[in-house]
């Protein structure tokens, strides 16, 4: 692992972190660089000390699910004393996986990517003009 | 009466007071009665940062707060107190400003000295002094996590094993 590449740390309600990365191995057939934490028990100073572990004082990206959750506020007041680390909420697979191809960028090219891929698509059919053949 | 909910949850705000209680409610605003939050401005701009824009957030210490409580309370905003400890909201239980209120007890995590009595509720020595002196408040206290469980009244929790 070079110092230079990105970390990834997922954190989640339930068992969201570990069920996300459980899907981009099966996806990509690796995990590398990203590393999945469960809040279920933990009281904030205890998360937020597991998030400064994982992170480190190399560039790193937190992704969340909610962003009103203990989760983002952990990493938000982690984020208070660490320059390199960038909070991502309403984490996404499409966004983990544009992350763990690109992690070797420099950070900011890395969040750069990251905004311009907000991996969200909804598809609806217009009146009269099914978009799915057959219906 | 506007103060539909007081929670003690040391996560404060969190996903469950947000969006669990906060849609189940329909709050328009969050006081979290904290002396320590209530002086720092940075911290209160990351709590800021991560609610939904018509959910507010006010920031106030224990003092101020007892004088506020009646006054939300007879506003009709719909609000809900929240403190990160048994012995602040204890503290304003004891003054009277939460009387005949529901006293939720959403959330006291792991520590040094404390012990399981529900996945949410680790209680130690002290935490339990404080919920016997909450008993003799006229509040009404209880354990709830999510709107969805169970509601465990205080003679009932007192009751319940440790392990």
């Amino acid at each position: 692992m070079s110092n230079n590449e990105v970390q990834g740390i997922l954190v989640g309600h339930g068992k969201l972190a570990e069920g996300m990365l459980n899907a981009i191995e099966e996806i990509t057939g690796s995990r590398e660089g990203l590393y999945p934490v469960d809040n279920q028990g933990l009281t904030p100073e205890a998360l937020e000390k597991r998030l400064s572990e994982l992170t480190g004082e190399g560039p790193s990206v937190v992704f969340v699910d909610l962003p009103s959750g203990s989760c983002a506020f952990a990493a938000r007041r982690l984020q208070h004393r660490r320059s390199r680390m960038a909070l991502v909420c309403g984490v996404n697979l499409p966004l983990l996986l544009d992350f763990m191809f690109h992690r070797t960028l420099p950070l900011e090219e890395v969040i750069e990517r990251l905004r311009s891929h907000v991996g969200i698509s909804i598809e609806q059919p217009t009146d009269g003009d099914s978009a799915v053949p057959g219906r | 009466m506007a103060i539909l909910l007081c929670r003690v949850d040391d996560r404060l705000i969190h996903g469950q007071v947000v969006v669990g209680w906060g849609a189940h409610l329909g709050l328009d605003f969050i006081a979290v009665v904290d002396d320590e939050l209530s002086q720092s401005e940075w911290e209160q701009d990351l709590y800021h940062a991560g609610l939904p824009e018509d959910i507010d957030a006010r920031f106030v210490g224990v003092e101020k707060a007892a004088h506020l409580i009646p006054k939300w309370a007879a506003n009709a905003e719909r609000g809900f107190v929240l403190t990160r400890d048994l012995a602040t909201m204890r503290s304003l239980a004891e003054q009277g400003v939460l009387d005949d209120i529901e006293i939720n007890l959403g959330g006291l995590h792991d520590a040094p000295g404390r012990r399981r009595v529900l996945p949410y509720l680790f209680l130690g020595v002290e935490d339990r002094e404080e919920l016997d002196r909450l008993r003799r408040t006229r509040a009404e206290v209880s354990a709830q996590d999510v709107p969805s469980a169970r509601k465990i009244r205080l003679e009932e929790l007192l009751k319940l094993k440790s392990e």
